[in-house]
C-alpha cells in the first residue's frame, strides 16, 4: 500500500496522530502537497462521505475523521499557499441574524472543509451586510446560509436581495438550509440551492461553485 | 400556582439510545466502541456542568386558548387545538439544562473536537427533552393523570404542529422564566438554546394521537408526533 493510501485509510478510522505522522513522512519523503491532499485526506474523506450516504458508517465517525482531515491539512496548508494551490472554492457560511443555533452550521463547515473547500465561518447571528461583504472580501463563490426559526428565515431572503441589489448575483451563489428551511421556501426566496443536511449541502455547494460566472 | 423544579444531572440523564437516535444511529445497530467513548465523554460533561431546572403552572383551557392564540399567526387549523380540548389538566412549562452546556460545546468545536461537541448537543438535546416528562412526574396534576392506565402527558411546543413560534412571547408574558434564567430574543428564541417551552397536555392516551396530514407536516423534519406517543409506554390493556 502507497503511504497515500496508508493516509486515507488512517483518516477513515479517525487516527488524527496517525494521519498527521503520516503526512509528514510523505512530505519528507519528497511527496508533493497536492498529491498528499488529493491522493491522501480528499480521498479518504471521499469513502468516509460515501459511507455516510450508504449509512455504513454514522456521525461521529464522520466528524473523527474530519478532525483527522484537519490534522493532515494543518501540514499541508502553508505549502499550499506558499505554492498559490487554488482550492475547490471559497465558501462563506453562518447562522443569520437573530438566531444563535450554530450545530447544522458547524456541521456543513466541517463537510465542506472535508470536500477541500475553504471555509469562512461567521458564526450565528449574522447581519446580511456581513454575508455579502465577506463573499467580496475572501472572493468566495458561494453564501451557505442557516436558520432555524420561522422567524428568522426572512433574514435569507434579505441577503439575496442584498447580492442582487450590489449586482452580484452571477459571481456569488446562495445555497439554504436549517430546520425550516426548504426546497420550496430556497425557491419562493430565488436563492440557487437548498441543502437538506450537510452532506446534501456539500454537493450542491459543487454543483454551484462549477457554475460558470 | 408556579413551581420551581430542579434536578440533579444525574437524574435527568437521557437514555443512551435516544442519544445515539440523535446521532442518526438506529435503535439494533452496535456504534463502535470508539463512539461509545465518545458518548461516555458527552456525558460526563452533561453530569458536570448542567443546570436542569423548569418552571411550570397549571392553566386553565380558557386561559390557555388566549397563550395559544399569541400574536394570531398559528396555522389555521393545529392538532394542538383538538389535544387541548380534550385533555383532563394542562400546565404551562419552560425547563433548560443551562448555558454552561451550550457555552462548552462552542468550546468543544473551537478546540476542533467535533464529534465530542456534537455528542454533547445530542445528550443536552435529548435531556432537555426528557425534562418535560420529569416535569409531569413532579406535578400532581400531571403526575396523576399520567400514572393512570392508558393515560398519557406529552408536550407542545411553539414553532411545532402549527404554533407558530411568535407564541413563545404571550406563552413567557404568562409564566415569565427569566426567574429560571431563561429569555426570549426578537426571534423568539430562548436563551439558554438548550431549553424547552409549552404545553403538556394530561389525558387519555389517544387524545396524543395525531395523523401528520396537515399542511405544515409536510415541511416537518422531526415526524416525531407518532412515535413519542408509541415510545412512552401504555399498558397493553389501556383502552
Amino acid at each position: 500500500m502507497s503511504i497515500l493510501s496508508d493516509i486515507a485509510a488512517s483518516l477513515q478510522r479517525g487516527e488524527d496522530d496517525e494521519v498527521a505522522s503520516l503526512v509528514r513522512q510523505a512530505l519528507d519523503d519528497g511527496q508533493d502537497a497536492v498529491a498528499i491532499l488529493h491522493g491522501g485526506l480528499i480521498a479518504g474523506m471521499g469513502v468516509v462521505g460515501e459511507q455516510f450516504r450508504e449509512r455504513e458508517i454514522f456521525l461521529p465517525d464522520v466528524l473523527l475523521a474530519a478532525r483527522a482531515m484537519y490534522a493532515g491539512l494543518a501540514l499541508l496548508k502553508p505549502l499550499l499557499a506558499k505554492d498559490g494551490v487554488p482550492t475547490a472554492g471559497t465558501v462563506v457560511i453562518g447562522s443569520v441574524r437573530g438566531d444563535l443555533h450554530d450545530i447544522g452550521k458547524n456541521l456543513v463547515g466541517i463537510m465542506l472543509a472535508g470536500a477541500g473547500f475553504d471555509v469562512v465561518d461567521l458564526g450565528s447571528d449574522v447581519a446580511p451586510e456581513r454575508f455579502v461583504d465577506a463573499a467580496c472580501d475572501h472572493g468566495a463563490s458561494v453564501i451557505g446560509l442557516s436558520a432555524l426559526l420561522t422567524t428568522t428565515m426572512p433574514v435569507m431572503k434579505d441577503v439575496v436581495e442584498l447580492v442582487r441589489a450590489r449586482g452580484l448575483q452571477d459571481r456569488i451563489k446562495i445555497i439554504v438550509g436549517g430546520a425550516a428551511v426548504s426546497d420550496a421556501w430556497a425557491r419562493q426566496i430565488g436563492a440557487d440551492a437548498y441543502g437538506y443536511d450537510a452532506a446534501s449541502a456539500v454537493e450542491r455547494v459543487r454543483a454551484l461553485a462549477r457554475t460558470p460566472a | 400556582m408556579k413551581q420551581r423544579i430542579e434536578w440533579r444531572p444525574a437524574d435527568t440523564l437521557p437514555e443512551r439510545g435516544e442519544v445515539l437516535r440523535l446521532q442518526g444511529i438506529p435503535a439494533g445497530v452496535d456504534p463502535s466502541r470508539r463512539v461509545l467513548s465518545i458518548v461516555e465523554s458527552a456525558e460526563a460533561v452533561y453530569l458536570e456542568i448542567a443546570e436542569p431546572r423548569a418552571l411550570v403552572a397549571d392553566i386553565s383551557q380558557e386561559a390557555f386558548a388566549a397563550v395559544y392564540r399569541g400574536e394570531g399567526r398559528n396555522a389555521p387549523v393545529t392538532p394542538i387545538e383538538a389535544v387541548v380540548a380534550r385533555a383532563d389538566a394542562l400546565a404551562l412549562f419552560v425547563a433548560t439544562v443551562g448555558a454552561r452546556i451550550t457555552d462548552r460545546i462552542r468550546t468543544l468545536f473551537a478546540e476542533n473536537e467535533p464529534a465530542l461537541a456534537v455528542m454533547v448537543d445530542a445528550v443536552a438535546s435529548a435531556a432537555a427533552d426528557r425534562l418535560t416528562h420529569l416535569i409531569a412526574d413532579r406535578r400532581a396534576a400531571l403526575a396523576d393523570h399520567a400514572a393512570g392506565r392508558g393515560r398519557l402527558t406529552l408536550g407542545y411546543s411553539p414553532g411545532y404542529c402549527g404554533w407558530h413560534v411568535s407564541g413563545q412571547r404571550a406563552l413567557f408574558a404568562c409564566l415569565q422564566p427569566e426567574a429560571i434564567g431563561v429569555t426570549l430574543n426578537a426571534s423568539c428564541l430562548m436563551d439558554p438554546l438548550k431549553s424547552v417551552s409549552g404545553v403538556l397536555a394530561a389525558g387519555p392516551a389517544d387524545i396524543h394521537r395525531v395523523a401528520p396530514g396537515y399542511e405544515f407536516c409536510a415541511d416537518c423534519k422531526t415526524k416525531t408526533c407518532i412515535g413519542r406517543v408509541q415510545r412512552w409506554p401504555i399498558p397493553a390493556s389501556a383502552g
